[in-house]
């Protein structure tokens, strides 16, 4: 794990992508930071990262397209494969080199609420609580984005399905809004959600059984469940929408509170994507 | 070292690898011969860990490579066909990176890159990017990789192909001389290269073994010289009646016919060829007539090739030994 995580962190050093991704971090932070901590004179830090947020669906792309689909396009995975190491070894190191990529602008910003705080009143207990959300809110994404590049061998795939996930659930929550308030515009929603779970698992596992009994089944629920109470579905996509969002959670720091549900959900998306990721390589044996 | 049981891989429908066994012992070179897709690089990819089989069992040193991938993978070297290279690395960094997976450290870590360097003469590139090298370097940082960590086996798959003619050269009398201190096995599907530098030859063809056993062997078992090449300034007419008087010719056939110089095939159901060409001589001497060249046929490890992968569906592997 050691010698893949060192190879990692030194192959984005070596080219752009670190710095790239790092630039973009800090200076749509620091845009932030101009506009609502000196121009607008607010003393909350948090603000700026609950504005910089949907830069995320930039950066993380452009530093996880790579990882997985890579090494399959230079055929290197087979050296992976090859190696006295295990996929799951392989990619922690790979993801904890993202992590340090990741960490290193994010130690820059964390200066900023403190020389903030040398001209006036700064919330750091709320500042720094959001940092920490930010982080991991960023952890979560990357992970995502470790698992989408596995999925082809092409970057830019995986770069442009990467933007497309994140801005997806950055908006969920407003999209879902709109969707008919009606009982039946929710049910149809969902049904259709359904059928694009079906379709995505028969993408990922190539395996019909699976995808049908899992896209039909879903579907058969929401149909059942639509006629036997319909007012259950009053209000469910919009609390769906929140309850998955990654983004959504991140308001609750910014609003001053320090929420472990959402820092379980975090780590949980993380880990559900790594095991993914180690999944995606594993099956890759076993076409 | 190696002992490969009934081994079988399906890629869906398609039947990549049909019930493979071998045993392969220490400290020789074998030769993996077969057509394009026979199933030489799927066996390969088995055999190191990096495919699953859908039945079957590979055991290295005793350690399974499903059940024990650690232990098993550690006494493997294994240069895939497309050299697994990381173009922006140099073959310095690359070369730390693979050893530093395959678990040396410091001193350790240096003096094997140091010997493998060394052995595989790149130390004149060694700190150039691997994107910049040309295929036979880079073929040759590929190999340097697998001999990382001192593994008994080295397993290159097809190393010479799309190389010119010198490095081809180079690149065999490396394998050979791998031969002296691992067990080396390679795949290709030219004959020459591999009869050549083998001591062993494992023939595949749609999947299947279809034979086992040393270069010379295999020319012996397969074929018997049976065919003579005559050219003579006899008439055919008059090479009919030489001929006559030879016993145990079984065929005669005039190939070409210039007016001056006649070139006959002779076929024989005799064992001894030697034999035929004494008496053939005889005839011609006692005819005052002139053999201007006589061939004998023998069988090549080509023919044997030919005869065997045409014919895959024949049961019985030729000279396999039990597994």
């Amino acid at each position: 794990m050691a010698a893949v995580f060192k190879h990692e962190l030194r192959m984005y050093f070596q080219s752009l992508t670190a710095y790239v991704f790092g630039a973009f971090l800090l200076v749509i932070v620091g845009i932030g930071a101009m506009l609502y901590n000196l121009q607008a004179a607010v003393s909350n830090f948090e603000y700026v990262l609950s504005f910089s947020s949907i830069i995320y669906a930039v950066i993380v792309p452009i530093l996880t397209m790579r990882v997985i689909s890579e090494e399959r396009r230079q055929k290197t995975d087979q050296l992976l494969y090859s190696l006295p190491v295990s996929t799951y070894q392989v990619i922690m190191g790979k993801y904890l080199a993202l992590l340090v990529v990741f960490v290193i602008p994010l130690a820059i910003i964390c200066t900023y609420p403190l020389i903030f705080a040398q001209f006036g009143d700064v919330y750091l207990a709320t500042s720094y609580g959001s940092l920490f959300a930010f982080f991991l809110m960023g952890a979560a994404l990357i992970a995502v984005g470790v698992f989408i590049s596995s999925l082809s061998e092409n970057q830019g795939f995986a770069a442009g399905i990467g933007v497309a996930v994140i801005v997806l659930n950055y908006f969920s929550v407003t999209l879902s809004e709109y969707v008919s308030a009606t009982a039946l515009g929710f049910a149809l929603a969902l049904f259709v959600l359904a059928a694009a779970v079906g379709f995505l698992i028969h993408y990922l596992t190539r395996n019909d059984n699976l995808s049908y009994g899992v896209g039909l089944g879903l579907m058969a629920v929401v149909v059942i469940a639509y006629f036997m109470d319909s007012s259950m579905f009053e209000g469910l996509l919009p609390e769906i929408m929140t309850t998955l969002s990654l983004f959504e959670r991140l308001d609750v720091f910014v609003n001053g509170v320090f929420d472990m549900t959402a820092v379980v959900y975090y780590l949980s998306v993380a880990v559900f994507f790594l095991f993914l990721s180690v999944q995606s390589l594993e099956k890759r044996r076993y076409n | 070292m190696i002992s490969v049981e009934h081994l079988s891989k399906y890629y869906g429908n398609f039947l990549a690898v049909d019930n493979i066994s071998f045993e392969i012992e220490e400290g020789h070179v074998y030769g993996f011969l077969g057509p394009n897709g026979a199933g030489k690089s799927t066996t390969m990819n088995i055999m190191t860990g990096c495919l699953s089989a859908t039945s079957g069992h590979v055991r290295i040193d005793g350690f399974d490579i499903f059940e024990d991938p650690d232990k098993a993978k550690r006494q493997i070297g294994y240069l895939p066909e497309h050299p697994p290279l990381y173009m922006n690395d140099t073959p310095m960094e690359y070369l730390r990176f693979v050893g530093e997976a395959k678990g040396l450290h410091r001193e350790e870590l240096d003096r094997q890159i140091e010997e493998v360097v060394q052995k595989t003469g790149i130390y004149g590139v060694r700190n150039r990017r691997i994107s910049n090298l040309s295929k036979g370097y880079r073929q040759r940082v590929g190999i340097a990789q697998a001999l990382l960590g001192n593994p008994k086996v080295i397993i290159l798959d097809e190393p010479t192909v799309g190389l010119d003619p010198l490095q081809i050269i180079e690149i065999r009398d490396l394998i050979k001389e791998l031969g002296q201190s691992h067990t080396v096995i390679f795949s290709s599907h030219i004959l020459s290269e591999v009869q050549a530098i083998c001591d062993q030859i494992l023939m595949i063809s749609k999947g299947k073994l279809v034979a086992f056993d040393t270069p010379a062997n295999l020319e012996k078992k397969l074929l018997a010289p049976n065919e003579t090449r005559l050219t003579t300034d006899a008439a055919p007419d008059e090479l009919r009646h030489i001929l006559a008087k030879v016993p145990s010719i079984s065929q005669l056939t005039v190939e070409e016919n210039s007016g001056k110089w006649t070139v006959a095939h002779i076929s024989t159901d005799r064992s001894d060829i030697y034999e035929l060409s004494r008496a053939i001589y005889l005839a011609f001497a006692a005819s005052d007539k002139v053999i201007l060249e006589m061939t004998l046929k023998k069988g090549t490890l080509e023919d044997v090739f030919i005869e065997l992968t045409e014919s895959s569906t024949a049961q019985k592997p030729a000279g396999q030994k039990e597994a």
